[in-house]
């Protein structure tokens, strides 16, 4: 296969404006199919904004085209009204009508146990709540996963399984995935390509010779301890 | 006795339809935009009134109006909804009161569903009806598209012509509402019931029908009671869902 065939995205000249401000500008890549992305910014750098772009919420200008025939899961960061009526995890999975999937299978492949499709989505914790929708974007079997900060709200325990599993279902599904994260570790860990975002497109490549002191100067702007980084977008 | 039991059939279409619409209102903070709607619906009310004429059709050009407005200030600006509605339908009061037959002043405030008659019954119940196959046909994706709009792009089909859908549905149930609970009270018709179902329900097949029964249970039971008491039956209907809903407390998680 020529390297145009494992081409699976194609960004050009992407400009989102919100509410006439600019979150993003000119912003141009590419993505390889297998690949592992991760997206490095800071507070309102736009990288949320980025994944709903990709995906085609958000009205844009410029160029986003995936390849033809492509099944794209999501994983949201929260999702605050879902707890405002007693929706159990079978009700959230019959939600969609394009597939018909083993609940069960599904939830056991992101480690849950069984009996949990009756339980209530608001009985779970963040960090299970996370691998519900985990496997509720990998239930329709997607080529690209899109995950939005799998951190948040997973205590430290929890989180090492869940990039356990990110790492385990990217070898056994060949998936390609665009990551949020704040966490270094994670970005050297899982990705081969990191996109530096602040609005524009501060640096991108394979993690270590990307990240150097430079260039993380560049994105925050300051010497500041991202790792540390608070979010509350 | 035919009135009462005309009354009572359209008590019940409007109060189970207005609570199976309110389950979906209630996923997205939505339930008391039927609130400012009804105020907004008072001109409308008034008219109908002075040119003696079924409620729901003087309320529903009005609540029609002010749907438009919401979707597209929605889609415009993004603003709470709150803010909008609290500027735009207080309005709806203030110029209902330049005309209201003060005469007839409770029968627009809290409705008055004992004058049904047979025409009236047959457009609320066909209403009714229409409302409910059209929410069965769109509910996944309504609650869905009210869960997150990432997740509907997902799965591909755009959310806005649900949104429009929807608002249309709350216009023709609030435009139902106002016969029975007058202007002020439609909020309680689509919040109260979903609310006292959530305590109750463990899955949303459960808070749909405690919902759907809680509503129409409620109509039937302020309707007689309102015909025992001789006290209008919007305020009592209401009261009656309102005591449900403190008895499903306890339930709650």
């Amino acid at each position: 296969m020529g390297q145009e065939d494992s081409k699976i995205l194609e960004v050009r000249d992407l400009n989102v404006t919100i509410e006439g401000q600019l979150v993003l500008e000119n912003l141009s890549f590419s993505l390889q199919r297998g690949e592992v992305m991760t997206i490095l910014g800071p507070n309102g750098a736009g990288k949320t904004m980025l994944l709903r772009a990709l995906l085609g919420a958000v009205p844009y200008e410029g160029q986003v085209s995936w390849q033809k025939g492509l099944e794209i899961g999501y994983v949201p960061q929260r999702l605050p009204y879902i707890r405002n009526i007693p929706l159990s995890v079978a009700d959230f999975f019959a939600l969609r009508t394009d597939v018909s999937t083993d609940v069960r299978e599904m939830l056991q492949a992101v480690g849950l146990e069984a009996g949990t499709e009756n339980k209530l989505i608001s009985d779970f914790s963040s960090g299970q709540f996370q691998r519900i929708l985990i496997a509720w974007a990998l239930a329709k079997n997607p080529d690209v996963l899109l995950f939005d900060e799998p951190t948040t709200g997973v205590d430290v325990g929890g989180e090492e399984t869940v990039y356990s599993l990110l790492t385990r279902l990217q070898r056994e599904r060949n998936l390609t995935m665009v990551l949020i994260t704040h966490d270094l570790a994670v970005v050297h860990r899982l990705s081969s390509v990191v996109l530096c975002l602040n609005k524009q497109l501060v640096c991108m490549g394979h993690p270590l010779a990307t990240l150097t002191p430079e260039n993380l100067r560049r994105l925050y702007g300051t010497e500041v301890k991202f790792y540390q980084h608070h979010h509350g977008h | 006795m035919q009135n009462l039991s005309l009354s009572l059939i359209s008590g019940i279409a409007i109060g189970g339809t207005a609570a199976y619409l309110g389950c979906l209102m209630l996923s997205r903070r939505m339930a008391l935009v039927a609130g400012p709607l009804g105020h907004l619906s008072l001109p409308g009310i008034a008219l109908a009134l002075i040119w003696g004429i079924d409620v729901s059709i003087g309320a529903f050009p009005f609540v029609i109006i002010g749907v438009i407005l919401i979707w597209l200030l929605e889609m415009k600006t993004r603003l709470p909804m709150e803010a909008l509605t609290a500027v735009v339908f207080a309005s709806g009061v203030a110029i209902a009161f330049l005309f209201l037959p003060m005469g007839q002043a409770e029968t627009a405030l809290v409705g008055d569903i004992s004058q049904a008659n047979l025409s009236g019954t047959a457009i609320t119940v066909l209403a009714s009806l229409a409302i409910v196959w059209i929410l069965k046909k769109t509910y996944p994706r309504m609650i869905l598209g009210n869960i997150s709009e990432e997740l509907a792009a997902a799965e591909g089909f755009d959310t806005r012509p649900y949104n429009f859908i929807y608002l249309f549905l709350v216009a023709v149930i609030v435009a139902l509402g106002v016969k029975m609970v007058g202007g002020l009270l439609t909020a309680a018709l689509v919040a109260i019931p979903p609310s006292a179902a959530r305590n109750l329900a463990r899955n949303l097949r459960q808070y749909i029908l405690w919902s759907v029964v809680i509503g129409a249970g409620s109509a039937l039971l302020g309707i007689v009671l309102s015909q025992i008491t001789g006290y209008p039956a919007g305020p009592l209907v209401i009261l009656v869902s309102t005591l449900v809903f403190l008895c499903s407390l306890p339930f709650s998680r």
